[in-house]
């Protein structure tokens, strides 16, 4: 007999009426294939400043936007814990017996770490990010694994280009809490002969030979060639492709809404309307900047509504339209304004701005929808040089969430205004913000979080997410020295469009989502 | 003194319902260039799912390398058929056809000798007349991609090609299949090879015998793609059918997507179960959409899906359905965990959600008339088209190839665009296929295609499949618009 069905409230997920315990009969998801049953650690491989940091946390960052609670532990941030001062390479020499001993137990501490996160913080993925250039540092790595029942899979950099090594010692290495207070020169030559420490000893990965059985992928100069093996799940699939679409070109990609709309004005969400004459004008003004901007090559796409393309079409340049990059679906509640949706579905206007993440409106769209379907444009952003991206509200804070790394839970909430350009500039592991209004004045239509809001989300939602957790610090807090610290935490008022903030991505909180990778 | 506000005119394509650059309500011919082409000839959309980047500046030649029976074949028409899925025009041509027209009979290996002087210069020539008929594929029949199916083992062979696409436009991007494994190499040949033409007359043991000398033939002097003497070609190399990929210098949107979905196929047999959920309470009243539970059929129908799922005894089974009541309800039956797919959801019929097809001729005769003529392409206003579901279905199809055995149950034109990948219909007859209700499609990959098993659970159901009428024109009667439609309610 079909179980009856009720319709969780928030989400608008059917699910068994039937329960046991509290909890339904049979397992069920509420969306996409089923990660893998047991958590997976990413190993990562390499000689230093082969890019492995730059991979673990940009694949942190991806993986967490899409809701695979995913946390990178790098072993180099328990070092600077446990040896307060760095002095020189000499810590690095094999042959330095004190130093080696304090290394190792910094990869356990960190593995110790990885556990509890996998095991007991809901965690779905752990980055373990250390050079593990051994066999024998590789074969503890796989016990640990095999005793816990996790999976593994090794990402490992493998790159000779001196130009390559010395761009990255400088972009990243020199501003390092390592080498405060030292010259660019003398860094630099303290960091190659840490490098020379630790070639001798460099065991590859040998795919025909003693590593034929592991799971791994090898990026080979920075893209240019990939060797995968045994790929064994739909995550691994994901990421191997994440890897072979991601680039190092320095580029910059530009997100705004489309110019104000006949709705903006009037206060109604959704729907099809064109420009109002002030949106009018700020598209003239966004082909005037562009043009100062000095781009070579500018792609820019738009939604398939009236409104971005209008606003493309004053730039006098060929653009793409992406239906994945329309507004989220109001399903019932499009075309109306926020007084109309309290008047005629008060339960649904509580329950939004209890959880606007996961709310979904009836026969519409929420939030975790719309992140899986930007999922593919996300790709190709990663994919393309210089992007500008003209698209709406919602759409914008879940791309501007992957950039800066924003929780599922600041995303419905981050500031983009219109008629403001936010430019995106990769710099070192992060990304730099600049926000450029155009001066032409608009409505205003950001919503705060209220107070219901700041309570957090209804307990109706605990048993579809990962429990959060009140502790917001991992345990080996690293210090970033000239990047301000980007807590995630700070969720009360998300005002992110700063000028020239800098915030870096450190996804160390645990997210809300589930997964939604497909 | 402020400029004048642009004007900004657009107006909205009836059929897809896609906003274009207009001048008093008429749509005008785009003012910019873009460089290439897009295959549906609008500048601005391009209806490729890969994206609306048209992801092909440049025609793209994929050329497969390998000894025989190394899975070439089946790679390239597997290939083949995703792209044309996703809307990518592709194209293959396989030069062992070719030699097959030419030739008309086969003898025997003899004609894969090196040393055959006679041989070699056929076998060249069919592989220049494939090439020419590439040319003619991508360069003037509007292709976008062209699948190069031969053996290609020499470095002097992939030159001649290298020159090929380099005079005429083309990127190439190199497939070889590695395999040592003498079991697959055995099984391949006993799958599709046996059966080829070439061996019609031949009897099992003549037919493996004779193609393992081929396979000889070719050994001698095999030029496998060189790490480094081919660094700058772009290519994947697949080792043991797909244990281990090296994937080098992928160029472009389109090379990035063949290569995801090649490390994504597999051989291991399995079979996929398509049905679509039982019976609701709005099929029974002829209303299309919404998100209606079971009728008392449907739930039957239930019970019975349950019943036929246990006979089969199928190994580790992932049931799947969408985000709506009705397949859920369907799912609840069975004694499998199943997950909710909000990607299988059915077509968004927009504005026309839970009519019938009289209350759309009623209101909506424009739009009803569009729609039968060219059902594939036609959005629902505020809706979707057959188009965009392929889109959003291209991750449910990328999953269903990692996976093995599978159960979806989902809807009708969501059913049509699953089973239209696995069938290799073509768009126009995609949105036509037969998915009745009640009724589950079991595919079995076998060959070089998909073995279709279509079994009815025997519980009654409303027809829901509505024929092309005879007359699409906008001004037709509504007589004739109601026609086609299957009776209810």
């Amino acid at each position: 007999m079909p179980a009856e069905l009720m319709q969780n409230r928030t989400q608008k997920i059917w699910i068994p009426r039937k329960m046991k315990d509290g909890r339904p009969t049979l397992p069920y998801h509420s969306c996409g294939p089923q990660l893998a049953n047991s958590p997976t650690v990413i190993v990562m491989v390499g000689l230093p400043a082969r890019g492995k940091t730059y991979i673990s946390k940009k694949l942190t960052r991806y993986l967490n936007w899409a809701g695979v609670p995913t946390k990178v532990f790098n072993v180099g941030e328990y070092r600077r814990e446990a040896v307060k001062q760095y002095s020189s390479y000499e810590f690095f020499r094999p042959d330095n017996e004190v130093a080696m001993k304090v290394r190792k137990q910094c990869a356990l501490a960190a593995l110790t770490d990885v556990e509890v996160y996998l095991k007991e913080e809901g965690g779905q993925i752990a980055v373990f990010d250390a050079t593990n250039t051994t066999r024998d540092r590789r074969d503890m790595i796989l016990s640990f694994v095999k005793e816990n029942g996790f999976k593994v899979f090794f990402i490992e950099s493998v790159c000779d280009d001196p130009n390559v090594i010395a761009t990255n010692i400088m972009e990243v290495k020199l501003s390092c809490p390592d080498y405060q207070g030292c010259n660019v020169s003398d860094a630099m030559e303290d960091f190659l002969k840490r490098i020379s420490c630790y070639k001798n000893s460099y065991q590859p990965l040998e795919p025909d030979g003693y590593d034929k059985d592991l799971s791994f992928i090898k990026v080979i100069d920075v893209g240019r060639q990939f060797l995968v093996n045994r790929v064994q799940d739909h995550i691994q699939s994901k990421i191997v492709y994440y890897l072979m679409n991601i680039h190092v070109q320095p580029r910059t990609i530009y997100l705004c809404r489309h110019g104000e709309s006949e709705y903006n004005i009037k206060g109604r969400i959704g729907g099809d309307s064109g420009l109002s004459s002030r949106g009018k004008k700020f598209a003239m003004a966004l082909s005037k900047f562009l043009d100062e901007q000095n781009l070579k090559d500018l792609k820019v796409w738009t939604s398939q509504l009236k409104r971005t393309i209008q606003t493309a079409e004053a730039l006098k340049m060929p653009y793409e339209q992406w239906k994945a990059l329309n507004e989220i679906d109001a399903g019932v509640c499009e075309d109306m304004t926020y007084e109309e949706i309290k008047e005629k579905f008060p339960e649904e206007y509580e329950l939004r701005e209890q959880d606007k993440y996961y709310y979904r409106y009836p026969s519409g769209e929420s939030y975790q929808d719309l992140v899986q379907r930007l999922e593919p444009v996300i790709m190709e952003l990663e994919r393309q040089g210089n992007v500008l991206v003209v698209c709406h509200q919602a759409v914008m804070r879940c791309l501007l969430a992957y950039f800066l790394d924003k929780s599922a839970d600041e995303m419905p909430y981050l500031k983009c205004p219109l008629h403001t350009v936010l430019k995106l500039t990769p710099v070192a592991y992060g990304c730099k913000v600049e926000s450029v209004f155009l001066n032409i004045e608009a409505v205003n239509t950001h919503r705060d979080r209220t107070e219901e809001g700041k309570k957090g989300p209804s307990p109706l939602m605990r048993r579809n997410s990962i429990t959060p957790f009140a502790s917001p610090e991992p345990l080996k807090k690293p210090r970033m020295g000239s990047f301000d610290e980007f807590s995630a935490s700070s969720s009360v008022d998300a005002s992110v469009s700063m000028p020239s903030e800098m915030p870096t991505s450190l996804s160390a909180q645990p997210h809300l989502a589930r997964a939604c990778l497909t | 003194m402020e400029a004048l506000s642009p004007k900004l005119e657009l107006t909205q394509n009836p059929l897809k319902k896609i906003w274009v650059p207009s001048n008093n309500g008429l749509p005008c011919k785009p003012t910019l260039q873009r460089r290439g082409r897009c295959h549906s000839g609008s500048m601005f959309n391009c209806s490729s799912i890969l994206l609306p980047v048209c992801m092909t500046n440049c025609p793209t030649l994929i050329v497969m390398v390998g000894l025989p029976a190394r899975g070439k074949t089946y790679i390239s028409k597997k290939l083949t058929r995703y792209l044309n899925w996703i809307g990518v025009p592709t194209k293959e041509f396989n030069v062992g056809q070719y030699r097959r027209n030419l030739l008309k009979t086969y003898t025997s290996f003899e004609l894969f000798r090196p040393e055959n002087e006679e041989g070699m210069k056929i076998r060249k020539q069919c592989a220049l007349s494939a090439l020419n008929d590439v040319r003619r594929y991508l360069s003037e029949e509007g292709g976008h991609v062209a699948v190069f199916d031969a053996t290609n083992t020499t470095r002097e062979r992939r030159n001649i090609i290298l020159n090929f696409a380099g005079q005429n436009g083309y990127k190439v991007f190199f497939v070889e299949s590695v395999c040592n494994d003498p079991e697959i190499i055995s099984a391949n040949i006993m799958e599709v090879k046996l059966g080829s033409p070439d061996y019609v007359n031949c009897s099992n043991e003549e037919a493996t015998e004779d193609f393992l000398k081929r396979i000889e033939c070719y050994r001698n002097f095999y030029e496998t793609i060189d790490e480094n003497a081919d660094r700058e070609l772009s290519y994947i190399k697949i080792i043991d059918v797909g244990k281990r990929y090296l994937v080098n210098r992928v160029l472009d949107h389109i090379q990035s997507r063949i290569v995801y979905y090649l490390m994504n196929i597999h051989i291991t047999p399995r079979s996929i179960y398509l049905c679509r959920h039982g019976e609701s309470t709005l099929n029974l009243s002829g209303r299309i959409g919404g998100d209606s539970g079971l009728s008392q059929r449907g739930k039957e129908f239930a019970r019975a899906l349950s019943k036929f799922i246990k006979e089969q005894n199928i190994k580790d089974l992932k049931a799947w359905t969408s985000q709506m009541k009705r397949t859920i309800q369907t799912a609840e039956c069975l004694d499998v965990p199943y997950e909710q797919w909000k990607v299988l959801n059915e077509i968004d019929a927009g504005v026309c959600e839970e009519m019938t097809y009289e209350e759309i001729q009623e209101h909506f005769p424009l739009e009803f008339a569009l729609r039968d003529q060219d059902k594939y392409r036609y959005r629902y206003p505020k809706g979707e088209s057959y188009e965009d579901l392929v889109q959003r279905l291209e991750p449910v199809i990328m999953e269903l190839e990692r996976q093995e055995n599978v159960l979806v149950i989902c809807h009708q034109a969501v059913m049509r665009c699953l089973l239209a990948y696995f069938l290799d219909k073509s768009a126009d007859e995609l949105p036509y296929l037969k998915c009745p209700l009640h009724t589950v499609l079991k595919l079995t990959p076998v060959a070089y295609g998909c073995h279709v098993e279509s079994f009815f659970l025997n519980i009654e159901a409303v027809n829901t499949h509505r024929d092309k009428p005879e007359n699409v024109h906008i001004n037709r009667s509504t007589e004739e618009a109601l026609k086609t439609i299957p009776p209810h309610l």
